[in-house]
């Protein structure tokens, strides 16, 4: 029988002329996905590790330092004698720059999803996106020094309406030139990811307020916006939990004084600025310091967990609408 | 046009011609201005943020002017003589952080995409952990992976102490989500024709993959690790818990335990200097760096349009 007639007239299924199987049992394929798989695993591990590795230290601290005098303690001063580790000092110094950073950012980023989305040209918003994402790519030491070197003298200080809240002159770290400067870094993070959601929203919505005679601005306000909601609120969660982690700028711009306050012209001290400050090298294993890092760092992972999870149900819910 | 004269299309365009104009005589003056003053205000928000970057790309070039020169890349950093200081001992500690960041994370991140791409079942609830804890540490904050860095590998289960791979591996673990996630994209857009077509051939899984998914996403996944590693080479707050020490005047190695040192480190180290020479040094270091990540991303941009597969 020559093989285009095998192909033509298929064996009855009962005794089929070869096995289907193949030849061999094919371990090395096996081997390989279990060696993909061990890969995957490798993400699921870290996260257990970064877990394992701060709840150690973080019981030990509070062994030491009972857990309501963190918690609830309003002061911060590991250096004194004895020492207190308030942690809404530092908790509140995070958020003094996540706001003034919000409120740059958010007006700022929403603008220009907006401007991108709804009134550039193809090619112009083909141009100006990638431009603003290199915001995002620019290493957090550079926005820093930026920040306490020109957003600060050559923007604020001049800027800042007299005497209002203490005065602005004078002060070589604030928390708003710290929040300026992550304002900046996260303004891609909204732009490019509202732009995307506000994109996605079907043209037929659009053309149908077009017909009924709206405007732009209200074309963009009352369909647009609305529809991509969720896109854009998952975008702004995320560019908070990206400012409530961020260091270096906090480091050179805020300050290192742990202080209970929203004022942004005061010089503070951020959650994460105390672990970057404290844990440099010789810090020795086991010593207070060094478990205070870790109960610091256990507050900001959850924080900033709490808030990804947010951000992750969002866009996943707007997935759903628009797929 | 000749039926252009016949009644009923006379009508016709009298009739649209009316509800035109109506439409325009009826559009409210307030609504035209408030709709400039909107544009205009979009507008305003595009120019306050690349006002912005370009405030910071030229403030870098105009104060780090004075401190660019070959020095930089071949002089190891001074307190004592700023205007001989220069980079190269964290030059090079960061290129061999990077070719450790390469290693770890290109096998490992291609194998977990092609893990959850092409193996795994979403029915089983370990692979959706795989997947949601992914998403998860792409947004953990950089310094939370330092102190993973300085609790697991620099002491504790891994205990390497101080040394210059402690920090590769730390580096890596903080973008291999992101490599993860680009190359799961790139291997998703490899249509399952091809896939269907060299496995009907009689071509194993994994010779399928290795064959014709692979060389198809390669443009994808390089876009994605390049990017990565342009993140890893500006990041600065984990360094700082793993041992990247600020005064290397030596050469780093790999396994040496006398420390070492990183371009963003030691940019920071020279920005914390009052002095003149040390800030103009801070911004060089600034501007090399800024030259560099631009010329990174603009490979990946060209390499991803370059050899993007239309299917």
């Amino acid at each position: 029988m020559s093989d285009a007639d095998r192909i033509r007239t298929p064996e009855p299924a009962g005794d089929l002329p070869r096995r289907l199987q193949a030849p061999s049992r094919r371990y090395g394929e096996k081997a390989i996905q279990g060696l993909l798989a061990l890969c995957g695993v490798v993400s699921v591990l870290t996260t257990t590790a970064i877990v394992i590795s701060l709840i150690g230290p973080t019981i030990g601290f509070f062994e030491i330092v009972p857990v309501d005098d963190f918690l609830f303690g309003v002061e911060w001063a590991p250096q004194f004698e004895p020492p207190s580790f308030g942690v809404l000092a530092i908790v509140a110094g995070t958020l003094n720059v996540t706001i003034w950073a919000m409120l740059f950012a958010i007006p700022v980023g929403l603008g220009s999803a907006i401007y991108l989305s709804e009134y550039a040209r193809p090619r112009v918003r083909k141009t100006v996106k990638p431009v603003l994402e290199i915001l995002a790519g620019i290493p957090t030491v550079a926005i820093g020094l930026f920040a306490v070197s020109f957003l600060l003298p050559e923007v604020i200080q001049p800027l800042w309406p007299g005497d209002f809240l203490g005065g602005a002159t004078g002060k070589p770290f604030m928390a708003l030139a710290a929040g300026l400067g992550i304002g900046l870094m996260v303004v891609p993070i909204i732009a490019s990811l509202s732009d995307d959601a506000m994109s996605a929203v079907p043209r037929g919505l659009r053309e149908g307020a077009y017909a009924l005679g709206a405007t732009r601005a209200k074309v963009a306000t009352k369909v647009v916006f609305p529809a991509a909601l969720s896109g854009i609120v998952a975008s702004v969660v995320l560019a908070i939990s990206r400012a409530v982690g961020e260091t270096m700028i906090v480091v050179l711009a805020a300050g290192s004084t742990p202080k209970l306050t929203l004022n942004p012209v005061e010089s503070i001290q951020a959650m994460t600025s105390y672990i970057a400050v404290t844990a440099t090298g010789d810090i020795p294993t086991g010593s207070i310091d060094y478990k205070s890092v870790f109960a610091v760092g256990t507050v900001l992972f959850v924080m900033t967990l709490a808030m990804n999870v947010i951000s992750i149900r969002l866009v996943r819910r707007y997935r759903e609408v628009y797929d | 046009m000749a039926e252009a004269a016949t009644p009923r299309n006379r009508l016709a365009v009298a009739g649209a011609r009316a509800t035109t104009q109506a439409m325009l005589r009826e559009q409210p003056r307030g609504d035209v201005i408030r709709n400039t003053a909107f544009a205009a205000l979009m507008l305003l928000a595009v120019m306050i943020a690349l006002a912005g970057l370009i405030a910071l790309v030229v403030q870098a070039f105009v104060k780090g002017s004075s401190a660019l020169s070959p020095d930089l890349f071949t002089n190891p950093p001074s307190t004592a003589f700023p205007d001989k200081a220069g980079f190269r001992p964290a030059i090079i500690g960061s290129l061999e952080l990077i070719a450790g960041v390469i290693l770890f994370v290109v096998p490992i991140g291609i194998g977990a995409a092609l893990y959850l791409e092409e193996y795994a079942s979403k029915e089983r609830w370990w692979n959706r952990l795989i997947e949601v804890n992914i998403q998860n540490l792409a947004a953990v904050p950089s310094i939370i992976y330092g102190i993973l860095g300085l609790a697991f590998i620099v002491r504790g289960p891994l205990d390497l102490g101080f040394i210059l791979v402690a920090g590769s591996m730390t580096l890596a673990l903080l973008v291999l989500p992101m490599v993860i996630i680009a190359s799961r994209e790139a291997i998703r857009a490899v249509p399952d024709s091809i896939r269907q077509g060299s496995l009907a051939l009689g071509a194993t899984k994994w010779q399928t993959i290795r064959a014709q998914i692979l060389p198809a996403s390669v443009p994808g996944i390089a876009t994605g690790v390049i990017l990565a590693v342009s993140r890893a080479l500006g990041e600065t707050a984990p360094l700082l818990l793993v041992g990247a020490t600020v005064f290397v005047t030596f050469d780093p190695t790999p396994f040496s335990a006398d420390g070492y040192s990183a371009m963003p480190v030691q940019i920071f180290n020279y920005a914390l200097r009052s002095q003149e020479e040390f800030q103009a040094l801070a911004f060089a270091g600034i501007v090399v760096m800024l030259v560099v990540l631009l010329a990174m991303n603009s490979f990946a941009i060209w390499l991803r349009n370059r050899y993007e597969q239309r299917w």
